[in-house]
């Protein structure tokens, strides 16, 4: 309903033609190779879509390729050298490469829509995002081509990982490029929970934002906690292959269970990473097929966040096996049996949805009811291996795999291809066919229960998982025979909906806007689409807003709402308060670029360089990709623009130019510090695991970096940190001057404070390959010191920024974010040097 | 969160229950974790450490009690019934209030749940 704001009259139509000439001027797609320049989430959302599916493809085929080496005894089609390779590189494509991707780009694809936004806050962020997720994709995949695949499981556990010898080029491979892919996680998640709490229209209030929102929001802050761990990890990692730091070799104070830690907490919020934002899709398919409000919107709200929270309390399940005190596995088996209510509160929605409603059972309904089929079952014998004697006897075995499969792919698989169905006219103007969805669902349905329910007697009959092959005789012979038919049963529904999707995509767009007769934004889009989406932006007072006014369509085309025209040739789109929705801001948002395609080259040079071991080579490409990023941030960033405010429509003038807390870019930089803090704790984590399994840490005969020198470089950095408040104090009263010296006077601070921190363990002669203690004490000390490097260059870049007149008394985004920055830095190296130094002091090591 | 007693809850409402949660959960895992490695694995009583969990609960579900009373009033004490999609500032409160009610509830249970186990295990096999 739109009663609370009264409807403007419509501009007459040869304005209405101007405007909307000037709009497609403004957001014009780029023709031939320059089309790869493109920056607007209706472009980036479609590659990346499209990308992850393909990835999913390929580790289909590697599926299957398992499937047929497995349907009888003593196979020999696959070598087990090569078998390896291939579940290794089967679960972490689909893991890595499509399920947690492709629900960032449907996000990406689909939020403004739902927003009637005319993109995302960022949208070079996005791009640089795919291109960092395009590269090291390729990269990852690539590598079975060379034999070179990583061949130590999706969890790479050490100390068989971290064998050189043993593991080969492939686990480097797969450190270093899922690195860099994760860095991509990262920034989806900045881009959509800003996204999600400022860009909504006006009027819609956080109790009337779409369900999809809510969940991408939840999702957006697991990452933040979930992906640093799996990076810390990462480091240690690498540290130990590349360099020989023992972080996870017992023989030398390490422990390979440190991993096992790292990887979970990163691995179970990472399952749920990928089933909320499945079902968030099934909360926006549900209430148009029962063709009614949901029943129970905070009731998903509270599964949402619960799920989001109870998730972090899950890892140790993984690990029931490794020998930990039945307390410590009993907390975890609690949690995870705790975890079962939020996620049955959703369904029982689903389910009490459905029945309130008439239901219409078109295809992705299909796809939703068979979602909570199996995602159900999956959950139930979820809580069974929740229960530690019970895992003591599926763990590592097919039960296992079965169990985490009917998660997967009923809380992921089916929900996405629902959501493929129902919003494929969002995304390509196309309808699907309903007859070959209707096959495709039935074979995929009966084809996966074909596969997948004999694993669990496979798996009770004691074959373990990841064998290549198995004599005959243990009566597993037909269950995995079953089991491969049914697999490419499955196959087949897939190949069905690829041959539709690609047939469909070459045919005649449609002209009809709201083929499922929905009640949400992202409905309102005119066929054939524009890339600035709709033609204005309504105000909003409903939570189904086309269902409560079925004028608005029209309306909104007449563009008798906000922003309906585009004067200066500028991108534009609306940024509102997080609670109700008032309009604040009229955001200039930058146009399409190559920058942040280079800078994912380079940043990913230096990373597969790296995997090769040519150190130079990685360190110029990182050089390189670095000043790309300057240079993208000073010219496409904290703009100064021509004038204050901005007509935006309905009467309303919104400023241009916001900072501090106002701004997009500093929540930005807040929720990207979180990250780097979570990441940060990860590493300090590290430290007290290591000091809880030595009775003497540091150990007997190192000498702890002492307190001279940390204390030293404590006092500088604190200083450092502490000139910032004010010279953006300064700046703030005009004395350009005053922020220049506080900035100059930070730069040397930190330089010197990093240089103490740095001479610390190596005063004392810690050397790191030799035992854990000093290993870890060296990654406590170059991470606190690489913050304090970032931070030079902050400071530095504000510094260049205010002598070029583009961070002025009243244009200062910059020294905002920049102090945000340091506030989280000086927090870095208090706690980095507290743990070198206070602590062993204080356990009396 | 749970403390702030405002007119106006804003979204760290929704949050404010399960932080304790975890908070809680952290800490029974660690001191579970940490008394068994340092005192020795194996036959070693962990009474020390269920004194500290047991008060740790008590604690931490009164913070989640008094999060609850908070979000009741911002319900506005069930006068008003669900699904509060109108579009105005009370019926924004009456949801956060009723979402964040939901939440502790939520909460309480998983913070009964996870202390169950020391009521039960009493030592560090």
């Amino acid at each position: 309903m739109t009663a609370g704001h009264a409807t403007p009259p419509a501009p007459d139509p040869t304005l209405r033609a101007e405007q909307e000439r000037r709009l497609d001027k403004a957001w014009e797609t780029p023709r031939g190779w320059r089309y790869w320049s493109a920056v607007n989430n209706t472009q980036v959302g479609l590659w990346y879509t499209g990308t992850a599916f393909i990835f999913f493809l390929f580790a289909g085929v590697l599926a299957l390729l398992i499937r047929v080496q497995l349907a009888v005894p003593d196979n020999t089609l696959l070598s087990a050298q090569f078998y390896n390779q291939v579940f290794t590189l089967h679960g972490t494509v689909m893991m890595f490469l499509f399920a947690v991707p492709i629900l960032e780009a449907v996000a990406i694809l689909l939020m403004p829509a739902m927003y009637a936004a005319r993109d995302l806050p960022f949208p070079r962020l996005s791009a640089f995002g795919f291109w960092s997720f395009f590269i090291g994709g390729v990269f990852v995949c690539g590598s079975i081509f060379f034999n070179a695949a990583p061949d130590t499981g999706w969890f790479m556990y050490p100390p068989l990982a971290t064998d050189v010898k043993q593991s080969g080029i492939g686990a480097d491979i797969w450190l270093l490029g899922l690195s860099f892919i994760e860095i991509a996680s990262i920034a989806a998640a900045v881009e959509l929970i800003v996204g999600v709490l400022k860009c909504r229209p006006p009027g819609m209030r956080i109790n009337l934002m779409p369900l999809y929102g809510w969940y991408v929001l939840i999702v957006g802050g697991m990452i933040l906690f979930a992906f640093p761990p799996l990076i810390a990890g990462d480091i240690l990692f690498e540290a130990e292959r590349l360099l020989n730091w023992p972080f996870f070799d017992a023989k030398r104070g390490g422990d390979p269970l440190l991993w096992q830690h790292l990887f979970w907490i990163f691995g179970h919020p990472e399952v749920y990473i990928i089933f909320l934002p499945s079902i968030a899709l099934l909360a926006m398919i549900v209430p148009t097929f029962a063709q009614r409000p949901i029943v129970g919107y905070a009731w998903i709200v509270l599964a949402a966040v619960g799920t989001g929270f109870l998730s972090f309390g899950l890892w140790v399940h993984h690990m029931f096996a490794t020998g930990l005190p039945s307390i410590s596995l009993a907390f975890f088996s609690a949690a995870s049996e705790a975890v079962a209510i939020p996620t049955a509160v959703q369904i029982f929605v689903f389910i009490a949805t459905i029945m309130a409603g008439r239901l219409i059972f078109a295809v992705p309904m299909l796809f939703a009811t068979g979602a909570l089929a199996i995602f159900t079952f999956g959950g139930l014998t979820g809580v069974m291996v929740a229960l530690a004697p019970f895992d003591w006897q599926a763990h590592d075995t097919y039960f296992i795999v079965a169990h985490l499969h009917y998660v997967l792919i009923g809380g992921m698989l089916f929900p996405l291809i629902a959501g493929v169905y129902y919003y494929f006219p969002v995304a390509a103007d196309r309808m699907l066919s309903p007859r070959p969805g209707k096959i495709a669902f039935w074979l995929m349905f009966v084809g996966f229960n074909v596969a997948f329910l004999p694993m669990h007697f496979t798996g009770l009959r004691g074959m373990p998982r990841r064998v290549f092959t198995y004599p005959e005789g243990f009566g597993w012979e037909w269950l995995n025979l079953v089991s491969s038919v049914g697999a490419f049963v499955f196959a087949a529904g897939i190949a069905i909906i690829v041959i539709d999707v690609v047939r469909t995509a070459l045919g005649a767009p449609m002209r009809e806007r709201n083929p499922w007769n929905a009640g949400t934004l992202e409905w309102l889009l005119r066929r054939p689409q524009k890339p600035w989406q709709t033609r204005t932006v309504p105000p909003v007072s409903s939570r189904y807003p086309l269902w409560a006014d079925p004028e608005l369509a029209r309306k909104t085309d007449e563009a008798r709402y906000y922003l309906p025209d585009a004067e200066e040739g500028k991108r534009e789109t609306l940024i509102t308060t997080t609670l109700d929705g008032d309009p604040v801001q009229c955001l200039r948002l930058p146009g399409n670029s190559f920058k942040p395609m280079c800078a994912a080259i380079f940043i990913g040079g230096s990373f597969i360089l790296t995997t090769f071991h040519f150190y130079r080579g990685s360190l110029v490409s990182g050089v390189i990709g670095v000043a790309i990023i300057l240079w993208w941030l000073w010219t496409g960033t904290a703009i100064i623009p021509e004038k204050r405010t901005k007509d935006v429509g309905v009467g309303l003038k919104l400023p241009l130019y916001v900072s501090g807390s106002d701004s997009v870019g500093w929540w930005a930089m807040l929720i990207t510090m979180l990250a780097d803090m979570s990441a940060f704790f990860s590493l300090i984590f590290g430290y007290f695991f290591f000091w809880t399994i030595h009775e003497d840490f540091p150990p007997a005969g190192v000498d702890a970096p002492g307190v001279l020198w940390p204390g030293i470089a404590a006092i500088l950095l604190i200083a450092a940190w502490a000139v910032m408040p004010l010279a953006k104090r300064l700046n703030a009263r005009g004395s350009a001057a005053g922020l220049r010296a506080m900035l100059a006077v930070n730069a040397l601070l930190s330089a010197l404070g990093a240089a103490a921190l740095l001479s610390a363990p190596y005063v004392t002669g810690l050397e790191p390959t030799q035992h854990a203690y000093p290993a870890i004490v060296w990654v406590l000390v170059l991470w606190a010191a690489a913050h304090a490097a970032l931070g030079i260059l902050m400071t530095l870049y504000c510094f260049a920024r205010s002598f070029a007149g583009l961070l002025t008394r009243e244009y200062d985004i910059d020294i905002h974010n920049v102090v945000l920055y340091w506030h989280f830095a000086a927090i870095t190296a208090a706690v980095t040097v507290a743990t070198i130094v206070l602590f062993p002091l204080a356990s009396g090591g | 969160m749970v403390f702030a007693f405002r007119r106006e809850p804003d979204l760290w409402f929704l949050i404010g229950s399960p932080t304790v949660w975890a908070l809680h959960f952290l800490a029974c895992y660690v001191l579970a974790a940490v008394h068994c490695e340092k005192a020795g694995a194996g036959f070693v009583s962990i009474a020390p450490v269920r004194v500290w969990i047991v008060g740790l609960t008590a604690v931490a579900l009164a913070f989640v009690f008094v999060s609850g009373l908070q979000a009741w009033r911002h319900w506005g004490f069930g006068a008003n019934q669900p699904p509060h999609d109108a579009d105005s500032p009370e019926d924004r409160r009456r949801f956060i209030g009723y979402a964040a009610l939901l939440i502790s509830a939520l909460s309480f249970v998983a913070i009964a749940f996870t202390a169950l186990p020391v009521l039960f295990i009493t030592d560090c096999r």
